[in-house]
């Protein structure tokens, strides 16, 4: 029977809530697994769970040197889509999206995942055709999109300033019904406790300090909590990769590490439905079902390790706020912060083996990680048990950039602040 | 945060352009060495603590500058013209204009 239902709601309900169990256990690190994940976030949780569950590998420790969720997993802004214009962010992001749309009853554990839909604004003619063309490409490959005039997109968001004296006048837009947002925690948490019952041991406060090696050959990890030997080292450590591989002795990667600010308003009513991005600068926006608004923008745009960010992306981010909805000028913010983004040099990750023998390596998600967590853990845990790729996977290699076969959605060079 | 451009002094983060990594070495534009021209396009040293790198003072005197600025603290430890043998300020306004 579901560890979650509304019989066991009852009969917890009866007698006082006393008798949960705990939704992860907090074992002692065990000498030696099959498969050590390092990082305790959404992908590395993810990976974990579909290592258990798909590939029946269940000798599995992830370490993590916080506590579970306090990195990027709980630092987005929860959007997930998957309206990309190249076939194979499309098919990947595409497939995270079918494992979203059965989650929280593949979980037992309801991540809250609300299809709200994702509306791209277009500010210009040139824009538009762009937008036509994109929502062309997805539909190509079997995603819902479908454009949208200036009178939709006013009945769809009437808060939305749509009329000729914007700042930047709303044309039309590019929407995808099947985007939404989920509860991020919630999917840290029913991963967490979907690998734990499958006897995953999740070690919390558990920070790698080096590698252990055999020749070439990665054979497990020297951690705050002594040395842990495994077959396979998996890497998911996202903004940290350059940190952690440079303990595994590789001091360059197509990656640098920028901080990206979010932002929370205090609680309003329901004003926004939907997902909303903004198409004459970086901002997007969506109401969390407590009310507050959810915004971001653009990365500060130099390399930081910081986790905070600084005050010219916040006075930038407001104002491109405004020019959307002047109605919320009078609105206060009630919390930003800032967490790490791996930006990878064409703005699409890495899912591989290797670099080194024994080693797997899951990063490179620059501001998009959230979106991709099934389909992250998913296709890495395939790549893990079976050493080699899933098709979904299998563009997203680390040599991709040295063999002229980046992935590059944007357009925009290796040039990592501006993916 | 606070650049001080060797022209302009103290100068707020927002008048300058981050050009990035500041220790890549680009090969001579007749090399065919397809290694160094990858490492130099793709590759980073990205560390967590002190970073050599590359700012434009774009909203002020546009000279490029070689900073060393923390990752962690974003501290900035030292700035100077990216170019070497550039004349220092002081320089200018020495003798006839």
């Amino acid at each position: 029977m579901a560890e979650y239902s509304a019989f066991s709601l009852l009969k917890n309900a009866l007698s006082g809530n006393k008798d949960w169990k705990p939704a992860w256990r907090k074992p002692d690190p065990k000498a030696s697994y099959d498969v050590i994940v390092i990082g305790g976030g959404g992908h590395g949780l993810s990976t974990a769970y579909y290592l258990a569950k798909e590939h029946g590998i269940t000798n599995v420790a992830v370490l993590e040197k916080g506590w579970l969720g306090s990195g990027n997993v709980g630092r987005n802004t929860t959007a997930v889509r998957s309206n990309y214009l190249l076939p194979s962010n499309t098919r990947f992001y595409e497939h995270s999206m079918k494992l979203w749309e059965n989650l929280s009853h593949d979980l037992n554990y309801n991540v809250m995942f609300s299809q709200r839909g994702c509306l791209n604004l277009a500010h210009t003619p040139a824009q538009l055709d762009d937008y036509a063309r994109r929502g062309n490409a997805m539909r190509h490959l079997g995603v819902d999109a479908e454009l949208m005039n200036v009178s939709e997109i006013k009945r769809l968001v009437p808060a939305l300033d749509v009329s000729g004296s914007a700042r930047f006048p709303v044309l039309g837009g590019l929407m995808q019904r099947r985007a939404g947002s989920a509860r991020h925690d919630a999917v840290a948490w029913g991963y967490a406790r979907g690998a734990d019952r499958r006897g995953v041991d999740i070690i919390e406060n558990c920070e790698v300090t080096g590698f252990l090696r055999d020749g070439d050959r990665i054979t497990g990890v020297s951690t705050t909590r002594g040395e842990i030997r495994a077959k396979k080292v998996a890497l998911a450590v996202a903004g940290s990769t350059g940190r952690v591989m440079q303990l595994a002795g590789i001091e360059k990667m197509p990656i640098e590490s920028h901080v990206l600010q979010a932002f929370v308003s205090e609680s309003l009513k329901p004003i926004i439905d939907t997902i909303l991005t903004f198409g004459m600068g970086h901002f997007y926006i969506s109401q969390s079902d407590k009310g507050g608004l959810v915004y971001g923008g653009d990365l500060d745009g130099y390399n930081s390790y910081a986790q905070r960010g600084s005050l010219p992306i916040v006075d930038e981010v407001m104002s491109e706020m405004l020019a959307l909805f002047p109605g919320l000028a009078r609105v206060r913010m009630l919390r930003s912060w800032g967490g790490l983004c791996d930006m990878t040099m064409d703005g699409s990750p890495i899912i591989t083996t290797g670099p080194l023998p024994g080693m797997y390596l899951n990063c490179g998600w620059c501001y998009g990680g959230f979106k991709a967590t099934p389909a992250s853990g998913w296709c890495f845990a395939w790549t893990i048990a079976k050493d080699e790729p899933h098709e979904f996977n299998a563009p997203f290699t680390l040599d991709r950039f040295y063999r002229g076969l980046i992935i590059d959605d944007k357009g925009q060079g290796a040039t990592p602040r501006l993916h | 945060m606070l650049i001080t451009c060797p022209y302009c002094g103290p100068r707020d983060v927002i008048e300058f352009t981050y050009q990035g990594d500041g220790n890549r070495e680009r090969p001579q534009p007749v090399s065919q060495d397809l290694d160094a021209w990858n490492a130099y396009v793709y590759d980073r040293l990205n560390p967590a603590g002190d970073h050599n790198e590359i700012w434009q003072h774009s909203g002020g005197c546009r000279a490029h500058l070689r900073v060393v600025r923390n990752t962690v603290t974003h501290e900035i430890l030292s700035t100077a013209f990216a170019r070497g043998g550039h004349k220092s300020a002081g320089h200018r306004t020495e003798g006839k204009p």
